[in-house]
């Protein structure tokens, strides 16, 4: 854009110098005086009734404090208001290998490891659940007392048009499953929190968390405290990815043991602990049918999914609706139907992993475009170029769409990679693969029913220049912290390292969700920019009192406030600030955001709309070992449709950084669980909590990386900024499943894609079979009633026709209320 | 000499050009020791079994995990941590590097990929793209992809190298 | 964090006296030399020495010298081996050392080491609370048991990866052992009692996941030594990443060609498919002939079997096998002098040691 000063400019983050000094101080580098260590006593049963617990011998050994069981912690906690059904430490059962059943406070770590041991658990085992068709098929134990019914948590079912009639009228339809196998965040810093008390006595609680503000309404809750005597304080997070977007019951018991010891207490998780903790994706097993016309266009898609929710509730509804809702967002889809069902099984609890939910419904779309093409004899890319669906659409399932630049992202990446003379056209061993996707700017609606701002930003200059920001969102790594830092620059004319911004922390600054669902930059940004034009309007009434310059001819660029006629005359940025404080008061301002209400009406309809989406698209070419099944990627074309980019530098970080993971997930990554054989034990463990054999590529799995930035502003966003943080991770996985097809002729439905599945498929190609390996099928689930809702082209208006009407719960003004004063409440979409 | 098994452990060491004297437990290991009786926080932890290179520092010049080196092992060895890569307030031309090529996101594998860097370039001062992915393929990093990482040590290197000629 | 459990701290300065404290032991001491394998074992409890008797001092044990022989000390660091470009001769050496681990263990973690590396499994290599959820298993039998290097329970409980055995199966997952083994190296151990002997690297080695050494717990395996006998050699290593991961097959070897291409002399040893390195009988069968492509199939039909993967690693056990023979026919391919370049994918990078710094 051009006039920016800051905005589009590639710079040095503004935490940069702070982490290459080693200087930033995630959680569990906060040392204080008199700090009482605390371990977790874990389950070895995966699932089992707690028939007593003895701690009097614990209780005696060295330097133990404090020994806390489920009795201490009567209330139950989780994210979402619908599934609270987690408990610090568990009461009467456990529900996986490592759920938490006590906790030792001591004065070394070692003291509270040690005595741990002598903690003394009698357990009965219960008969366990292993996977989604176990959980379908069994009834009984259950695994919790809520859900839709035995040891299914949700079941969602919505349809969008009649898609049987569309699918019967279809000239081809195209049935294929398959599966997307769990697998974790691994962040490279564990979870950490130290808990303690102010001088004035109130708590404070440090965390390595994604969602403070969150972390703040449920540890308040959970000790049964007014939330205003907690402070929740966001240590900058080393790697979330969503790992740390859920309450964790560490948080809630380091600061219940603060508040009985009255000492620091911290507890920082091992590695193992870490992924029992998880959260991370979920198994999915699809089955996508999707109906076309002779040349490819879709006249209707049917998706059923089925979860393996793991323990606990977590995330899982919003998840589960996640691996439906934006299959529509990115190709024209006229009539949808979407039914998803989440189990619970006796694992670690899945949730948010970059991505969230979609991913997986991604992966089988994206696939099957290529074998539809393939089928009909179309070249993949144009297929998908023919149907994008538009800007400004409203989608057959009312996802209201702002800007998309997914053709130009179509046509950079089929340019950079040769597309037209590669596809098909390599020799064998040799393929290139297309896919594309869509990714929110931020989720429409808080995990919890409210109509108040999801970000808030207050801005206080004084006479020193200093401007001083204040946020609840999180710096997870991403540049959170650069993004309003350079947004607030570039409005007040001042460099981004001069401005001190204090973040994530709950006493201090207003209140931002999190940073999840890529909703920082959008959301925070759009709060940001309202604070300081509020400032600068300030600054200017007083500059423009002072020297006889009409407001609206000043210009705040490189440290000064200046007339664009004469740029000579004006003022130094700290003598402006010190005009505008003598004729307005201390200067002080905020802003705000909230989303405009979305025009899903129905149930369910709260998950998948945003302010605006991000598109990806990605050619990826690949070499496969036909004589070991082998795969390398030697090369991965991306663009990202990211509106404007804030600071270059971050924005391909970002990308880069998402195609990296999206690596590690295609190709060898996988949470899988153990179970050992039946008659000898009943044991079920994550097969592989450790660095070493969770496979997280390294510097030598790094093939090429061509990236594109696609700027196309989207008049919703700050500046015009969109999203980068998760959508370009979205269609690599695809990508490559479909090069790995054009290089060998094998089809690897399924998640990850490791060199004996190939080897396998390549295989029964010799033989003269299938050569595909996946899924073989979906099971039969009795999805109950659908919501049906008709789909705007067909007079729907947003609500499920047999649905009985809810009260509503939010605000439906549906208007964007524009900033008015200084210090207003609220101003949604926030116009420039 | 040998201190029993609930006796403290005390050994001298050179710690970023400083010689301390530290009292510890003895089984920790050097990275406990640095960030619990040190207080030096920079060296961070991923895993602390030598699977990820969080906790590199540089032992004598070379770099190690700190997680897989018994503090008792550690009498009268240097040992160069994050905290002294600087030169007083001037940062290390790999720290400009990292904080300006977006190396650095999280930052918490940062401190084990900068020893590790510096380490690489003492020894080979135009090393090629292929012996940086090699050097530093013992370093996990969830963030960045490497390549930002890369172009860091190559600008690094390019200014060590024209400082080198001026 | 993970933390190691209370011991007692030995510095040796030589390693006389390295053995004598091992001696005294009585079973209960055990060697550290770079620590990579030790001190994570000692976190998650797997070993748990009563006495931790460190080399770290014992010079002796870092020299290197070549004459007639190559002899390497115990205490001499991969890292080393990787940068000295006198032992690029031994190529077998060179590419396993330079595929162990990463860089930065390479730095800490010794020959010697390496040769000792206690072996791995799946159900072993992992946390004392991991291995109390399955019940432990035979390698480290349970709370009370100290499992220490070749001081071990017999029949107490179960080897999963085998439930119906009566042995362990943990696997040999040294890089460097296979490697040397092709290369006809003899290893020196030395105790208080017997003072020193000399032995075959093969004999070192027992097919057994928990006395997998020949090795007494009282000596110290001072050096290694190679002999020159102009054999040319290779390592090829099956690992998912190209750095970190322990094999999930290593395959070595070392041929000497005469006149004509005529194999005067051959030893392959495949790595990581059972409790020790397997040094193939068949390798005689291949002297005398040349590496014709049905000399070299028929080589890989006699000695596949010898190949048994078992659920005790990464990736499918059946793959291993699969890839197994594809990596035997491989490093004959390689040594006839077959250009590596125009090898298939997976060949090409298990024999690949990319830049090696360290």
């Amino acid at each position: 854009m051009s006039g920016h000063r800051v905005v589009g400019k590639p710079r040095r983050r503004v935490d940069g110098r702070a982490k290459v000094t080693g200087q930033t101080r995630f959680a569990d580098d906060l040392q204080f005086p008199r700090t009482l260590h605390c371990k977790l006593l874990r389950s070895p049963h995966p699932h089992a009734r707690i028939v007593s617990i003895d701690t009097s011998h614990a209780n005696l050994a060295p330097g133990v404090h404090l020994i806390l069981t489920g009795r201490d912690f009567p209330v139950t906690f989780g994210i979402l208001p619908v599934s609270m059904d987690e408990e610090p430490l568990c009461r009467d059962k456990v529900r996986m290998v490592g759920d938490a059943v006590a906790a030792v406070i001591a004065a070394t770590e070692e003291e509270a490891a040690a005595a741990c041991e002598l903690i003394d658990v009698a357990y009965e085992p219960l008969k366990t659940i292993a996977d989604p068709l176990e959980a379908l098929a069994n009834e009984e134990p259950r695994i919790h007392d809520h859900g839709d019914h035995g040891n299914v948590h949700k079941k969602v079912a919505l349809e969008f048009g009649d898609v049987d009639a569309s699918l019967a009228a279809a000239d081809h339809v195209f049935d294929d499953t398959f599966f997307y196998e769990g697998n974790t965040h691994l962040a490279l810093e564990q979870h950490a929190a130290v808990a303690l008390l102010d001088p004035d006595g109130r708590l404070t609680l440090h965390s390595s968390t994604q969602v403070p503000h969150y972390v703040h309404r449920q540890v308040a809750r959970a000790l049964e405290i007014p939330a205003h005597k907690l402070r929740v304080v966001a240590a900058p997070n080393g790697g979330g990815f969503g790992g740390k977007t859920d309450v964790f019951n560490h948080e809630i018991i380091v600061a219940k043991a603060a508040l009985i010891t009255g000492r620091p207490v911290r507890i920082c998780l091992t590695r193992e602990e870490v992924f029992l903790c998880h959260r991370g994706r979920h198994p999915v097993l699809m089955r996508l049918r999707t109906g076309v016309k002779s040349d490819g266009s879709i006249v209707a898609m049917d998706l059923e999914t089925l979860l393996d929710g793991g323990a606990y509730g977590s995330y899982g509804v919003a998840s589960t609706f996640y691996t439906g809702q934006l299959q529509t967002v990115t190709y024209h889809v006229p009539r949808y139907r979407f039914r998803g069902c989440r189990t619970f099984t006796n694992k670690p609890p899945c949730g948010p992993k970059r991505g969230h939910g979609t991913p997986q419904p991604r992966f089988g779309q994206e696939v099957q475009l290529d074998k539809i093409a393939i089928a009909l004899g179309r070249d993949p890319a144009d297929l998908r170029l023919q149907q994008l669906e538009q800007p400004g659409a409203l989608t057959a399932n009312y996802m209201r769409l702002g800007t998309i630049a997914l053709k130009q992202c179509i046509e950079k990446v089929v340019e950079g990679s040769g597309w037209r003379d590669k596809w098909q056209r390599l020799p064998d061993g040799r393929g290139i693969g297309i896919a594309c996707s869509a990714y929110l700017c931020g989720a429409g609606l808080p995990i919890y029913w409210n109509d108040l701002p999801h970000s808030g930003v207050q801005l206080k200059l004084d006479r020193s220049g200093l401007v001083t920001l204040f946020c609840g969102a999180t710096e997870v790594g991403q540049g959170s912290d650069d993004v309003l830092a350079g947004i607030v620059a570039e409005v007040l004319g001042v460099a981004p390292h001069e401005i001190k911004l204090l973040t994530g922390d709950t006493d201090l600054t207003p209140v931002d969700l999190g940073s999840y669902s890529s909703r920082v930059t959008l959301m925070a940004g759009n709060a940001a920019i309202q604070a300081a034009e509020r400032a600068r309007a300030i600054i200017a009434a007083g500059v423009s009192a002072k020297l006889g310059i009409p407001e609206d001819r000043l210009v705040f660029a490189d440290g000064r406030v200046f007339d664009a006629e004469d740029p000579a005359q004006g003022l130094s940025f700290q003598d402006a600030v010190i005009v505008a404080e003598g004729k307005h008061g201390i200067i002080g301002t905020t802003g705000s955001y909230r989303p405009a209400v979305s025009a899903a009406k129905y149930k369910g309809g709260g998950v998948g709309p945003s302010p605006s989406y991000s598109y990806s698209a990605s050619v990826v070419e690949v070499e496969v070992d036909r004589t070991s099944g082998w795969v390398e990627v030697k090369k991965v074309w991306i663009a990202h449709d990211i509106g404007i980019a804030l600071n270059p530098v971050l924005a391909r970080g970002q990308v880069e950084g998402s195609v990296y993971m999206a690596l590690g997930e295609a190709l060898m990554e996988e949470s899988a669980m153990r179970r050992l054989p039946a008659r000898l034990s009943n044991a079920l463990v994550h097969k592989f909590p450790s660095m070493l054999e969770y496979k997280s590529p390294t510097t030598m799995e790094m093939p090429e990386i061509e990236t594109y930035l696609i700027e196309e502003p989207e008049p919703d966003g700050p500046f015009g900024a969109k999203e980068v943080g998760q959508g370009p991770l979205l269609p690599i996985m695809p990508a490559i499943a479909n090069a790995i097809f054009d290089a060998v002729g094998v089809r690897i439905d399924e998640i990850p894609i490791t060199p004996d599945k190939i080897f396998k498929a390549l295989r029964e190609q010799a033989q003269g079979r299938s050569p595909r390996v996946g899924p073989d099928s979906f099971p039969a689930i009795e999805w109950g009633e659908v919501s049906i809702v008709p789909p705007p082209s067909e007079g729907g208006d947003g609500r499920a026709i047999n649905e009985k009407p809810r009260k509503s719960k939010v605000v439906d003004s549906g208007v964007r209320l524009a900033p008015d004063s200084p210090g207003a409440n609220v101003g949604d979409g926030v116009k420039r | 000499m040998t201190p029993s098994i609930n006796e403290n452990a005390r050994i001298t060491l050179t710690v970023n050009g400083e010689s301390k004297d530290v009292l510890f437990a003895p089984n920790k290991t050097l990275l406990e020791v640095l960030r619990e009786d040190l207080c030096l926080t920079g060296t961070k932890h991923g895993c602390e079994l030598g699977e990820c290179g969080a906790c590199a520092v540089l032992m004598n010049g070379r770099p190690v995990l700190s997680c897989l080196v018994l503090g008792l092992e550690c009498d009268g060895a240097t040992v160069e941590t994050i905290e002294g890569l600087a030169d007083d307030a001037r940062l290390h031309p790999l720290q400009e590097a990292f904080a300006d090529c977006g190396a650095a996101q999280c930052g918490y594998c940062t401190p084990g990929f900068l020893v590790t860097a510096k380490a690489l370039l003492d020894e080979r001062p135009s090393a090629t793209r292929g012996e940086i992915t090699e050097a530093l393929s013992g370093n996990l990093c969830r963030c960045t992809g490497y390549i930002q990482i890369f172009e860091a040590v190559e600008e690094a290197a390019a200014k060590m190298d024209a400082k080198e000629n001026e | 964090m993970m933390r190691a459990g209370r011991f007692h701290y030995v510095a040796a300065k030589s390693p006389a006296e390295a053995a004598s404290a091992l001696a005294d032991g009585g079973g209960k001491a055990m060697l550290l030399a770079g620590g990579t394998d030790l001190v994570p074992n000692m976190k998650r409890r797997q070993q748990m020495p009563e006495i931790v008797v460190s080399l770290r001092q014992v010079s002796e044990l870092r020299q290197l010298h070549i004459d007639g022989e190559t002899t390497i000390g115990a205490g001499v660091t991969l890292a080393d081996i990787v940068r000295d470009p006198r032992l690029r001769q031994h190529g077998a050496l060179f590419r396993a050392a330079a595929q162990v681990a990463t860089p930065l263990i390479r730095n800490s973690a010794t020959i010697g080491g390496n040769l000792c590396l206690d072996t791995r499994c799946n159900y072993y290599n992992q946390n004392y609370e991991w291995r109390q959820a399955i019940d432990f298993c035979k390698k480290a039998p349970g709370p009370a048991a100290v499992a220490i290097e070749s001081v071990v329970n017999d029949g107490d409980g179960t080897c999963w990866v085998a439930p119906s055995s009566p042995r362990c199966w943990a696997v040999s997952s040294s890089d460097s052992a296979p490697a040397l083994i092709a290369l006809g190296a003899r290893v020196s151990l030395l105790s208080s009692k017997d003072g020193e002997r000399e032995i075959p690297l093969e004999a070192l080695f027992h097919d057994d996941g928990m006395r997998y050494m020949t090795k007494r717990p009282d000596e110290v395996l001072t050096r290694v030594t190679i002999p020159h006998d102009g054999v040319k050699s290779t390592y090829w290593k099956l690992r998912r990443r190209g750095s970190f991961d322990f094999p999930a097959l290593g395959v070595a070897a070392a041929l000497r060609l005469g006149t004509g291409g005529i194999v005067e002399h051959a030893r392959i040893v495949l790595g990581a498919v059972a409790s020790r390195p397997l040094l193939l009988s068949e390798s005689s069968l291949l002297v005398g002939r040349t590496l014709t492509d049905d000399a070299i199939a028929e080589f890989v039909d006699a000695t596949a079997k010898w190949a048994k993967p078992l659920d005790n690693t990464d990736f499918l056990m059946t793959w291993r096998k699969q890839v197994s023979k594809l990596f035997l026919a491989g490093v004959l391919r390689e040594l006839r002098g077959d250009d590596v370049e125009t090898f298939p994918l997976l060949a090409r990078r298990a024999s690949n040691v990319g830049e090696a710094v360290w």
